[in-house]
């Protein structure tokens, strides 16, 4: 708990990985849902706006869980802190631990915000199965975490860090169809989408929150992002370090 | 029983062999310092000792525990503060303090800690905004908040303005006083000559010399004189000072001149590093 409230602190206090990994989402929400939040999707006869929401929860989970964490923990490494830390009596296990659940509640707090802001702004009901949606978020947020853990080892600086998370994260975004369908991509953008986790991840939030399925009707997806979340693990496992590189 | 033993230590990164089978061991209650230029191997050996880094070959002690098998338990007893600052930017340091106190189970009082290492006017400012020297006191009093039996100084004090050093030797004797352990890495010589009660001086992956400060500079047994003598500087190097102070002081005073600048120095510790790392 009380390493808990020191990430909690750590998070808040760090203004730029802040509004990178947390305001990003809301701004992009309220811009992109003031533009076409009203017009019609017209395949289902939907209203953009909620189904943009759910897709700026998918976007969030990427940026607080994937990059967010992948960034701040190549800088600790690099800045000698997890190495300090490891000499400590407290178990690493214990620190991880306490990083991913803030990390966990920092997302939530964010999926929270887009749908007060959606339902106050945009007159998106409030989603309907609060129970799956919390699951698919703890799926999510568990599997993104994973796979920023295992990018963590491929980053060799501090300064490289959000290059290379940019890199792969912002790209991400956009074609697993966050803002936009990715059913109206073309092919090739369609053929990567259809392996990204997060097109899976998104389209579980939208079943959940736009069509109101249950989560366990949707096992297709929460597999594919539970697979990519083992590979994160394997990943991690194998790559993640403690101490920078010995020269 | 002592604090650290170590036999026989080797450690090679590669083709590279940084230690090549190191002997020594610090007694309980003692300052012992590991002396030597960079690249010589003292962060390898102090990283070694505390658990961070895989030896090739010896034996290692540390508080009775292997450190490549040690546990929470061990690392309640010791104390680090690393090479290069390792600190959070955004907390301050009481915050940092608070941190990593509760991870202890019997932590010292951090106002306390803060008191010690001279950071109270700091204590409450963001830990990005404090100088160099500021930021390695906080690293001191992250290794002294556990009290811990044993602590490891790698290089305490490198970036400190003459004051601030002196406040760090304070605070190095005070530990002393309070019967901790302590191994210090450092090249300053003075520094170690004023805090260590023995020195290892490290080349090469090799001890070169051991003992205490004194025993070091003892083994140089030439006094220098210098004194200038007709608008000339003279230097003289003798293994009997005594009797050659008294003749030269004798002469002068008989021919009713005056030895300007006159000047008797034992050799420091200074001297005998420089020789004994010399190529």
């Amino acid at each position: 708990m009380h390493e808990l409230r020191t990430e909690q602190v750590l998070f808040w206090r760090n203004r730029e990985a802040a509004f990178f990994t947390f305001f990003l989402p809301v701004i992009f929400f309220l811009v992109f849902g003031s533009i076409y939040g009203n017009s019609t999707i017209t395949k289902e006869h939907l209203r953009a706006a909620p189904f943009l929401e759910a897709g700026m929860i998918g976007y969030g989970v990427a940026s607080t869980a994937f990059a967010g964490l992948a960034i701040t923990m190549v800088i600790r490494r690099e800045s000698g802190v997890l190495k300090r830390v490891r000499a400590t009596p407290l178990p690493p296990w214990t620190y991880l631990l306490a990083v991913l659940v803030s990390t966990f509640i920092t997302f939530l707090v964010e999926a929270v915000l887009l749908i007060v802001l959606g339902r106050v702004l945009f007159s998106v009901a409030v989603p309907t199965r609060p129970l799956s949606l919390f699951v698919a978020l703890v799926i999510g947020a568990g599997a993104f975490a994973a796979m920023g853990l295992g990018l963590t080892s491929v980053v060799r600086s501090a300064e490289g860090s959000s290059a290379v998370v940019n890199f792969v994260y912002l790209p991400m975004a956009i074609i697993s169809g966050t803002f936009f369908t990715p059913k109206e991509y073309p092919a090739f953008l369609r053929v990567i989408a259809d392996v990204l986790p997060l097109t899976y991840f998104t389209k579980l939030t939208r079943d959940v929150m736009v069509r109101h399925h249950h989560l366990w009707s949707e096992s297709g997806s929460v597999g594919v992002v539970l697979l990519w979340g083992v590979v994160g693990i394997a990943a991690a496992i194998r790559g993640f370090r403690w101490q920078p590189r010995e020269s | 029983m002592s604090a650290v033993s170590v036999t026989g230590l080797r450690k090679s990164y590669g083709a590279y062999e940084a230690l090549r089978g190191i002997d020594f061991t610090i007694e309980p209650g003692e300052v012992f310092g590991l002396l030597g230029p960079n690249g010589a191997g003292k962060t390898t050996t102090v990283e070694i000792l505390e658990g961070y880094r895989a030896r090739n070959a010896g034996t290692v002690d540390v508080l009775g525990i292997d450190p490549q098998q040690s546990g929470s338990a061990w690392r309640e007893r010791i104390g680090v503060m690393l090479q290069s600052s390792s600190l959070y930017p955004n907390l301050t340091p009481r915050e940092s303090l608070q941190v990593f106190a509760g991870y202890y189970a019997k932590p010292r009082d951090v106002d306390e800690v803060v008191e010690i290492v001279g950071l109270a006017e700091k204590a409450d400012d963001r830990v990005r905004t404090l100088s160099g020297g500021q930021k390695r006191r906080l690293d001191l009093a992250l290794a002294l908040v556990g009290d811990p039996e044993l602590v490891f100084l790698d290089e305490p004090t490198t970036g400190f303005d003459p004051g601030a050093r002196r406040t760090a030797w304070d605070t190095v004797r005070n530990l002393r006083a309070l019967g901790k352990t302590i191994l210090l890495t450092t090249h300053y010589l003075d520094e170690a000559e004023q805090l260590a009660d023995r020195v290892a001086v490290l080349r090469d992956g090799v001890i070169v010399r051991e003992g205490s400060p004194a025993e070091l500079t003892g083994g140089i047994v030439e006094t220098e004189i210098r004194f200038r003598r007709g608008g000339e500087d003279v230097v003289e190097h003798t293994k009997d000072a005594t009797r050659r102070l008294h003749e030269l002081t004798a002469e002068a005073l008989a021919r009713g001149e005056e030895l300007e600048q006159l000047e008797v120095r034992r050799p420091t510790l200074e001297d005998v590093y420089l020789e004994l790392t010399a190529e």
